[in-house]
């Protein structure tokens, strides 16, 4: 175990030196900076006004960044390092293999989400000293997405690092990846496959084993329980789910997912080369 | 302490090693001489547990694979390309001495041997230190910890002449308790320090003999030239062995590692025409040996 905090705080320290990161914070913190210096907490949709409103653009926004930004800067570093000469020198010092893949995956995790909660929790703060009214359980349930959200794609960035051998396959295999995933969201291949009167049990099962559509459909589900501004697929989901199963559904599938993909991609880490 | 037996290595459908079988053992210095492709870092990456293989791989009777940890605390390992970590220096040996067990302050003793100023360092990312730098870390980090074996891939190519000796002596001492396999693609350049020399040619082993180690690791040479006239080139090259002139830039003299005696002839002989007088001779205060007058 000591070893596993130790690999998590190397590569905490790492990330934390890397370009990567600085991008990836400024783009968190910039897009609630931006949002403020727009009045977004001005402005009203469906009754939404304040914080509420605020929480709402940053949380579609980050479903549409946050998975790939944390595929490519997962996959770029991981496989980058192992390039680079990084794991044969920190892989030849007495590691355990679970502590060093788990360590960094940790570590890693740490260094992805805590830049969007801190983005986030930074809005509440100010929120706070503003005097505005803060939506907590709509806060504490967006912490919860994203934090499941991250770990979803860090496991599967981890998955397609031990996959691949050479950065630059890892980063064309982590776009497409992405791409699968988000055209099977509601908008694009679902509705088609609604229009061509495809059972709705497969359409239910391909959008529940979306973790971009779950995280869409879920984040939705709080602010618009009628999911007028969702297509078709959502009221099938409704009809099967309910909203309170859902949102569990939303917090342990991408959690459960990440965790089996991160596992995958450990036993074939330890079973073949790790250079 | 190791043994390979029948170990193959292929990476698509590539041998890479071809059913090798060998023994090393304590005391052993090994060079491990070859071409590029020969295969000296994928046998050099099976010892370190980082590649699966076919055969049979044991370092002080344990797998690689399964016992890694075991395994790799009795390792210490130099690569020859440094890790561009950007962590500070100070983290770094935080880090190994942590995963290591043991205490960080033999590390900073031997940085301190090696002429590296740590306070000054501490806190600057490792990969902005030079390269004869991080080596010295990387040495540091290799022989400050209590290892039976150490693999070291061309340890003293970015190492000045005095730190390259302070090395030798270091190696010396550590000899008996030791096996040592230094990679390298010549063997000019680790000859010295070595008593077995084992080279690779397409996986395979062409050659595994012993050699005289009869030169101590830690003599120093004494050595004066004279040159007929003046040559910038030869002037530069003679400096970064740590050589001084004695008016004008035709007399130098200064010392030089003994095991460092064939590289140093190699360079002098670029510039065989220029000179006009050569002596060198070991230092007897350090040992008994003979002198070489040109």
């Amino acid at each position: 175990m000591r070893h596993t905090w130790l690999t998590a705080k190397a590569d905490i320290s790492e990330s934390l030196r890397s370009r990567w990161f600085m991008i990836y914070s400024i783009v968190f913190g910039g897009i609630i900076a931006l949002l403020f210096a727009f009045g977004l907490t001005e402005s009203r949709i469906m009754g939404f006004v304040g914080l509420s409103r605020l929480l709402i653009t940053y949380i579609q926004l980050s479903m549409a960044i946050l998975p790939i930004f944390i595929l490519i800067t997962t996959i770029r570093s991981v496989a980058g390092d192992r390039d680079a000469g990084i794991f044969e020198y920190l892989l030849s010092l007495p590691v355990s293999l679970s502590s060093w893949f788990w360590g960094k995956m940790f570590g890693r995790f740490a260094v992805v989400f805590m830049p969007v909660f801190l983005a986030m929790a930074g809005a509440i703060v100010w929120g706070v000293i503003q005097g505005m009214e803060i939506p907590w359980s709509l806060f504490l349930y967006y912490t919860a997405f994203l934090f499941s959200l991250s770990w979803c794609f860090l496991g599967i960035g981890m998955l397609i690092s031990t996959l691949a051998r050479s950065p630059d396959v890892a980063q064309g295999s982590a776009f497409l990846v992405w791409l699968f995933l988000l055209l099977f969201l509601d908008l694009i291949l679902l509705g088609i496959l609604i229009q061509q009167q495809v059972s709705s049990e497969t359409i239910v099962t391909i959008a529940l084993s979306n973790p971009l559509q779950v995280f869409r459909t879920a984040s939705m589900l709080l602010f618009d329980p009628q999911l007028v501004l969702l297509g078709p697929s959502a009221y099938l989901i409704l009809d099967h789910f309910g909203e309170f199963w859902y949102l569990i559904w939303a917090m342990v599938y991408p959690l459960a997912l990440g965790t089996v993909t991160a596992t995958t991609g450990y036993l074939l880490f330890r079973r073949g080369d790790q250079l | 302490m190791i043994t390979l037996q029948k170990v193959s290595k292929t990476f698509k459908r590539t041998a890479v090693l071809k059913k090798l079988d060998l023994q090393i053992q304590t005391g052993d210095r090994v060079a491990l001489i070859g071409s590029n492709g020969a295969g000296k870092t994928t046998l050099i990456r099976c010892l370190l547990g980082e590649y699966s293989f076919d055969g049979e791989i044991t370092v002080n009777r344990l797998d690689p694979r399964k016992d890694r940890r075991e395994v790799l605390s009795s390792i210490g390992f130099v690569p020859q390309l440094p890790p561009p970590l950007k962590m500070p220096v100070q983290q770094l040996l935080n880090f190994a001495a942590s995963v290591c067990d043991c205490g960080i302050e033999e590390m900073e003793h031997v940085t301190d041997q090696l002429g590296l100023d740590l306070s000054a360092i501490r806190r600057q990312p490792f990969v902005k230190l030079s390269g004869g730098q991080k080596q010295k870390l990387l040495i540091a980090i290799a022989l400050g910890r209590p290892t039976n074996l150490l693999i070291m891939d061309e340890p003293a190519a970015n190492l000045d002449p005095k730190a390259r000796h302070i090395l030798f002596s270091m190696l010396e001492k550590r000899q008996k308790k030791n096996a040592m396999l230094i990679s390298s693609h010549r063997l000019d350049e680790v000859a010295s320090l070595v008593n077995r020399v084992i080279e690779l040619d397409r996986g395979e082993v062409i050659l595994d003999d012993r050699v005289d180690d009869s030169i101590e690791l830690s003599s120093l040479l004494n050595c004066t030239i004279s040159t007929t006239r003046v040559e910038p080139a030869f002037s530069t090259a003679i400096s970064s062995w740590g050589f001084g002139n004695q008016g004008g830039e035709t007399e130098w003299s200064g010392a030089i590692p003994g095991p460092d005696r064939l590289r140093f002839l190699g360079m002098l002989s670029r510039y065989a025409a220029l000179l006009s007088s050569v002596h060198i001779e070991e230092n007897r205060e350090q040992t008994a040996g003979s002198g070489l007058h040109v």
